[in-house]
């Protein structure tokens, strides 16, 4: 058991919500390789929303100026986030809110628990939220006794298939059409048995089922895309309209929102509402922007909550080269470019934040030992960068937190591991041209592998890996420097 | 002009022939190139898996051997990419600002060879002679670290006798990625699967890339499914000139 010290920032709460997953990444990325469906709705998904995107961004000559905007707004935000949270709680509550402060996870949903027991409830509807995934609030609820229902579309098709999302802005993304029939004749109660796997009959079901919870619900929670500090403006964007029904049909509104998602002005928020929807959907404006400011006598919920959500995120903040990753706006434009998202698909993240973001935010909410696979999980290709709206340098953050695993695990144990010993031995090696000379003329010993072939086909772990699938070329009989030193002599 | 021929460590330890092509192609170019003897290895490998501290003295070592040149060029976009994007950084952190600032000062004339004769040199047309049908493939670092944008492909296309076709999703990622080859290797086997099918469709007989790290992922792959397309490093094919292609007997 860990000491909590005053001032200390804390990791997100270890056994709740969904940020750790139970395999590795390797090993998780196994199961989904194997499965050709997933790989085809993962490949055709990604490709199609990924032309989209840069067709929309090729339109705007400023993109790259806006891109600068957005990274400079948040690096200034997060330089004084205490002084503009503190902002937003004031004006919160100077129009009618109610602010909560969560620690951890945890906390937050004993908190949004208590509010809906307070209004007598027992279900609420739900506008898709990240963030209410993050710390698995519905599971919290369902133990209260409350029934949660998404309203979003792909959100409603995660959940009626016992399923967890895969993907930031389509959280159904590894599901066709055919699997969702299944899943809604097999879950949705009062479907029509004969219900097809056409599109357009497919959201009417949904329609007609979420109608129903619309007008029956009480008590709505939501997640917030931004909130704007200078006068306590929460906003949430969004495709279906399904959000604004939950926003604007309840009593009482319960929004959670991750601490790092506010900005402090109206005119900064203009930047981020031209990045956003060309990043994610590739659209030029998303169909629903909606916004609220606490509470308006006789129109919309008269009972708003906002709980503040920490739950890692000042642990993030204090590292002065990953706190980029607070800069995300949760369009996914980095996992729809990502060669390893497209392969693996979101679940061997093991968090509700796969692909690229997700490797570099997850392990630092947790803790980079409790995810420690993740910042391995990428080539460095920097695909990812160049989508990234805010510009977050998600590579050097992997190699960032790369160095920061081996250093923790270095402190924390007392033999060194394999490859830290590998690692170190190849440095010493490296560091003198006479030891690395000597080391690569032995190289050459290795011809006697595949000298039948000319190739070697098969090599011992840890190599096996490579060889499983690849030939490794022969060792030239005469390396460069032997070639330099008989033909030039020395230089 | 001191130019001094950084061959990088995988380079002079498997494929010593891309070395070979980058001092042809120099010195027919008219330059004179050193080897410094004394150089290694960048560091990269150790940089990228993590080990920054074991890292710290290749950095060191790098700065010492080079920075008496006017100017470093190695084969190898990723490679110099380290160099310029991560070596000062890594003398900081570590505490070393003095060593920062000498790598900071010999990443601005560091060079990957595109970058070298076409921004430096000033030059697109080598008068390299290659009468084959070749794809490029633009590999992630100096695609997007170093930016060498279209600068390998107008080389290429001054070369005499060669075909050059466009790959397919040319900008996507081999699977690689250094030690994600092997930490990973399922996911790294099919990204490799995609980039091969795409070589595969274009027809070529030869793939080339300005690393012979990439070059050797894709490389094992079509060997191991004995497809007989071959890799060759951009030098390999800068450097080569008519003569060496004239049939045996021919006048």
């Amino acid at each position: 058991m860990s000491q909590v010290f005053l001032g200390m920032p804390a990791h997100s709460s270890p056994g709740v919500g969904a940020l750790r997953g139970d395999q590795t990444f390797p090993q998780a990325a196994r199961t989904a390789l194997a499965d050709p469906q997933l790989r085809r709705n993962l490949g055709h998904a990604t490709g199609t929303i990924r032309a989209k995107r840069l067709a929309v961004v090729s339109e705007l000559d400023d993109w790259e100026q806006l891109r600068l905007a957005g990274q400079a707004i948040k690096a200034a935000t997060m330089a004084r986030l205490d002084d503009h949270l503190a902002r937003l709680e004031q004006e919160v509550t100077a129009r009618g809110g109610t602010v909560h402060w969560a620690r951890d996870a945890v906390e937050a949903n004993r908190i949004i628990t208590e509010l809906v027991q307070a209004t007598g409830a027992d279900e609420v509807v739900k506008v898709k939220s990240m963030v209410t995934q993050e710390i698995g609030l519905n599971e919290a609820l369902e133990q209260a006794g409350i029934a949660a229902w998404e309203t979003d579309l792909a959100e409603l098709i995660v959940q009626l298939g016992h399923d967890t999302p895969s993907h930031i802005l389509v959280p159904a993304i590894h599901r066709n059409r055919s699997e969702i029939r299944e899943i809604f004749l097999r879950e949705m109660p009062g479907v029509d048995p004969d219900l097809t796997d056409e599109p357009r009959r497919l959201a009417m079901a949904a329609r007609s089922h979420l109608r129903r919870k619309f007008l029956s619900a009480k008590v709505a929670v939501s997640g917030a895309n931004f909130a704007v500090a200078e006068t306590g403006t929460l906003v949430v964007v969004e495709s279906e309209g399904n959000g604004r029904m939950c926003l604007t049909l309840p009593d009482t509104l319960i929004t959670v929102m991750g601490i790092e998602k506010l900005v402090p002005t109206w005119t900064d928020l203009e930047v981020f509402l031209q990045l956003l929807p060309r990043s994610s959907t590739g659209e030029r404006m998303n169909p629903y922007t909606s916004m609220w400011t606490g509470v308006s006598p006789g129109d919309g919920p008269q009972d708003f909550h906002l709980v503040l959500l920490d739950n890692g995120r000042t642990a993030v903040l204090a590292d002065e080269v990953g706190r980029e990753a607070l800069h995300c706006i949760r369009c996914s434009a980095c996992l729809n470019v990502c060669p390893v998202y497209e392969r693996a698909g979101g679940h061997a993240y093991g968090s509700v934040y796969p692909g690229p973001i997700g490797a570099v935010l997850t392990p630092q909410l947790t803790g980079v030992e409790q995810n420690a696979s993740l910042p391995y999980a990428s080539t460095l290709c920097g695909a990812c960068f160049d989508a990234c709206p805010v510009r977050i340098d998600i590579p050097s953050i992997l190699v960032h937190l790369r160095a920061r695993h081996v250093e923790e695990y270095a402190a924390e144990h007392r033999l060194p591991s394999a490859e830290s010993l590998a690692m170190g031995a190849a440095a010493w090696v490296m560091s003198s041209a006479r030891r690395f000379g000597f080391v690569t003329r032995t190289a050459r010993l290795g011809r006697v592998l595949g000298r039948r072939r000319g190739r070697i086909r098969s090599l011992p772990p840890p190599a096996s890996a490579w060889t499983a699938t690849r030939d490794v070329p022969l060792p030239p009989t005469e390396t460069f420097r032997e070639w330099w030193l008989r033909t030039r002599g020395e230089s | 002009m001191r130019v001094a021929l950084f061959v990088t460590c995988l380079a002079d330890t498997l494929f010593p022939q891309v070395g070979q092509a980058m001092v042809a192609l120099l010195e027919r170019l008219g330059h004179q190139v050193d080897f410094p003897a004394a150089q290694t290895c960048c560091g990269q490998m150790h940089i990228n898996t993590g080990y920054q501290r074991q890292a710290l003295p290749l950095v060191e070592h790098f700065t010492e051997t080079f920075e008496g040149y006017d100017a470093v060029v190695a084969p190898s976009g990723s490679c110099v990419g380290s160099v310029r994007h991560q070596h000062a950084a890594i003398a900081r952190r570590h505490g070393r600002a003095d060593l920062a600032d000498r790598s900071h000062a010999l990443a601005a004339k560091t060079f990957e060879l595109s970058e070298f004769l076409v921004d430096v040199l000033g030059t697109t047309d080598v008068g390299a002679y290659f009468p084959h049908r070749v794809t490029y493939h633009p590999t992630c670092h100096s695609l997007r670290m170093l930016r060498v944008d279209d600068k390998p492909l107008r080389l290429l296309r001054a070369v005499r006798g060669m075909t050059l076709v466009e790959l397919p999703d040319a900008d996507q990622c081999c699977g690689f990625g250094g030690t994600f080859a092997l930490k990973n290797a399922d996911t790294s086997t099919a990204m490799l699967a995609d980039k091969m099918r795409h070589v595969l469709a274009t027809k070529a007989e030869t793939v080339t890339a300005g690393d012979s790290s990439c070059l050797m992922h894709i490389g094992g792959g079509l060997s191991r499914l004995q497809t007989g397309v071959r890799t060759l490093h951009l030098a390999e094919i800068l450097a080569s000139v008519e003569t060496l292609h004239a049939p045996a007997g021919a006048s």
